[in-house]
């Protein structure tokens, strides 16, 4: 089976407090830790297994700048078999439909079986699988936290729905999925499988190379813009309790007391 | 604002979904006498029945009745929409797991801009609608500029517009399923076979009065048995949020969330757990929230009563000591 997985270079918020920048035109950018997208690599494990289990390779592909092929390798450190950076000025400032528009011509230049992306990333929009999926006219199954193959021409996924129930569905191949985590459990890459991976040269398509019109996706194509960060105003929020960890903790122990917290 | 607005009704057993009230407000926000017509899929007299319910607070509905509509596939009602929604309308659609399944790829389909996500509406002007959303779960918001010009699909976060109650409306219901249905079902590429129930855990946390609820945090699985320590001296039971469920840490029948239990305790300990709207979705009934977390800016605090800024690793065997101490 041949497999795309989409992928996104993220601040790492397991290890960052994002912060507003002072003139609320981004977020504080100064030492942040990026990783990769948390969902992606949920997706790139799935996509590693189904290979293993059924033969084909494992393609990763990003859209971004020089500073996005990092998870790239990354991912192919983790066994993905080939790796694609989109890249052009044309394509800042593009919307999600840009960033699928994108994916889709380089889709175009394959031909895969299936296309994985994270579930949402960390604009939490969850939309570039969807959009991939209808622009390709491709069926779609969103937040997959099941997936087996049953031959080449479908599989089953179960998609999470409320109340941790799972719906089951039967769907044709090529498809478009995206991922939610707890899928499966990603496997460490450790500094060697870094360093087996740190050497290999990763192809960079841009916009000629897909074919893709200027005006079809960057900034004068998006319809959304975003305007400012800003943090909300914190309204009532919660009484934090101040003093030493000792003050605090009586403090706590009293309001739990009072508020029935202690049987 | 001269267009046409719909909303995407979601409906289960016969029973209407909050969100459907919350898009008439949501509507309002941007036009304070905008007429809503709300659009409804599912299946004979089950669908008929909340067509009727949702007519006394829409000024119109649209329904579409099949049989094969009795459980609601995005993939199937997707082609029907695009087919009787007008081209620059304004779509609002839920944004839960089925409106992110069926919605970014309508947008496509209807060739509208897409706003994902949109928790308020602060202006329209010019063709524009100005929203908040937000990102890095919760951490920061932004707002937003949607060109609508060509239309728009929307999805609106579960629970961040009030619900209008007025039922004011007194719709007419309209059969849209013949011209939904031109050129058949498209049935065929993705099929829906089973729900499968979620398993039932050694502890049922949504009749539990007191919950020590754990989150990312605890940082290594062997962290946990403090967590129980604290639970077992208060009389608590422990639940978490999604990564411990994600790490296999503890069994997905303890998580709390839109996608894992509803619960409603007395009182909350949300140790190290950020606070993401999904989280906070599964806590209803007002419980008296305490919020431990390292990070003063954990969007936790904002929905807690009372916070600690400290590391749980740190805090969290100190509070146990002292509860052991006083119950002797």
């Amino acid at each position: 089976m041949e497999i795309l997985v989409c992928v996104k270079r993220v601040p790492d918020t397991s290890e960052n407090e994002i912060e507003v920048n002072r003139d609320g035109t981004d977020i504080e950018r100064d030492d942040l830790v990026y990783s990769v997208n948390e969902w992606d690599n949920y997706a790139v494990e799935e996509a590693i297994q189904i290979r293993d289990k059924v033969g084909g390779n494992v393609t990763v592909v990003t859209v971004g700048e020089e500073e996005d092929e990092e998870v790239v390798r990354r991912e192919m450190a983790m066994g993905a078999d080939s790796g694609v950076l989109l890249s052009d000025d044309a394509f800042n400032g593009s919307d999600g439909k840009g960033i699928a528009a994108v994916l889709k011509a380089e889709v175009e230049k394959g031909k895969y079986d299936l296309i994985l992306t994270g579930a949402q990333s960390d604009k939490g929009a969850g939309q570039v699988g969807g959009m991939l999926a209808a622009m390709l006219d491709w069926p779609y199954a969103s937040l997959v936290n099941l997936l087996e193959v049953i031959d080449d021409k479908k599989i089953i996924v179960g998609r999470e729905i409320a109340g941790g129930n799972q719906e089951m569905n039967e769907i044709d191949l090529p498809c478009v999925l995206s991922i939610q985590t707890g899928i499966n459990e990603p496997r460490y890459v450790g500094i060697r499988g870094i360093r087996k991976v740190a050497s290999l040269e990763i192809p960079v398509h841009t916009s000629g190379d897909l074919g893709i019109a200027a005006d079809a996706v960057g900034e004068s194509g998006a319809r959304i813009k975003r305007l400012d960060y800003f943090v909300p105003d914190p309204g009532e929020g919660a009484e934090i309790l101040e003093g030493s960890t000792d003050e605090i903790v009586d403090k706590l122990v009293e309001l739990l007391k009072a508020k029935g917290g202690i049987k | 604002m001269a267009q046409q607005v719909f909303a995407y009704v979601i409906h289960k057993n016969g029973v209407v979904d909050d969100t459907a009230l919350e898009m008439i407000t949501a509507a309002g926000r941007l036009n304070s006498d905008v007429s809503v017509t709300a659009v409804i899929a599912g299946s004979g007299a089950e669908l008929d029945g909340v067509c009727k319910v949702v007519a006394s607070s829409f000024s119109e509905v649209w329904k579409i009745d099949n049989e094969a509509l009795a459980y609601i596939n995005a993939e199937m009602i997707r082609p029907m929409l695009t087919r009787i929604l007008p081209k620059e309308g304004i779509v609002l659609i839920p944004h839960e797991h089925f409106g992110m399944d069926m919605a970014p790829g309508l947008s496509v389909k209807l060739d509208a801009a897409y706003l994902p996500d949109a928790v308020d509406f602060e202006s329209i002007e010019d063709g524009k609608i100005k929203a908040v959303r937000e990102e890095y779960g919760g951490q920061v918001s932004t707002h937003v500029l949607c060109d609508i010009s060509q239309g728009a699909v929307i999805t609106i976060r579960p629970g961040s517009f009030k619900a209008d109650e007025s039922k004011s409306a007194g719709g007419n219901i309209v059969d849209k399923t013949a011209e939904a249905m031109e050129g058949g079902l498209s049935e065929g590429v993705r099929r829906f076979l089973e729900i499968v129930e979620a398993e039932v855990g050694d502890v049922d946390i949504t009749k539990s009065d007191i919950l020590v609820s754990v989150g990312r945090g605890i940082e290594d699985e062997d962290n946990l048995e403090m967590v129980f320590d604290l639970a077992k001296a208060m009389g608590a039971d422990v639940s978490c949020s999604r990564p411990i469920v994600d790490a296999k840490w503890l069994e997905k029948s303890r998580q709390v969330g839109t996608s894992g239990k509803i619960v409603k305790p007395k009182v909350y300990m949300a140790l190290g757990i950020s606070g993401s709207f999904q989280h906070l979705g599964g806590l209803k009934g007002a419980p008296f929230v305490v919020a431990v977390n390292k990070n003063p800016k954990a969007p936790i605090f904002q929905a807690a009563d009372v916070g600690v800024v400290d590391d749980i690793l740190d805090f969290v065997p100190e509070l146990t000591d002292r509860i052991n101490e006083i119950k002797g």
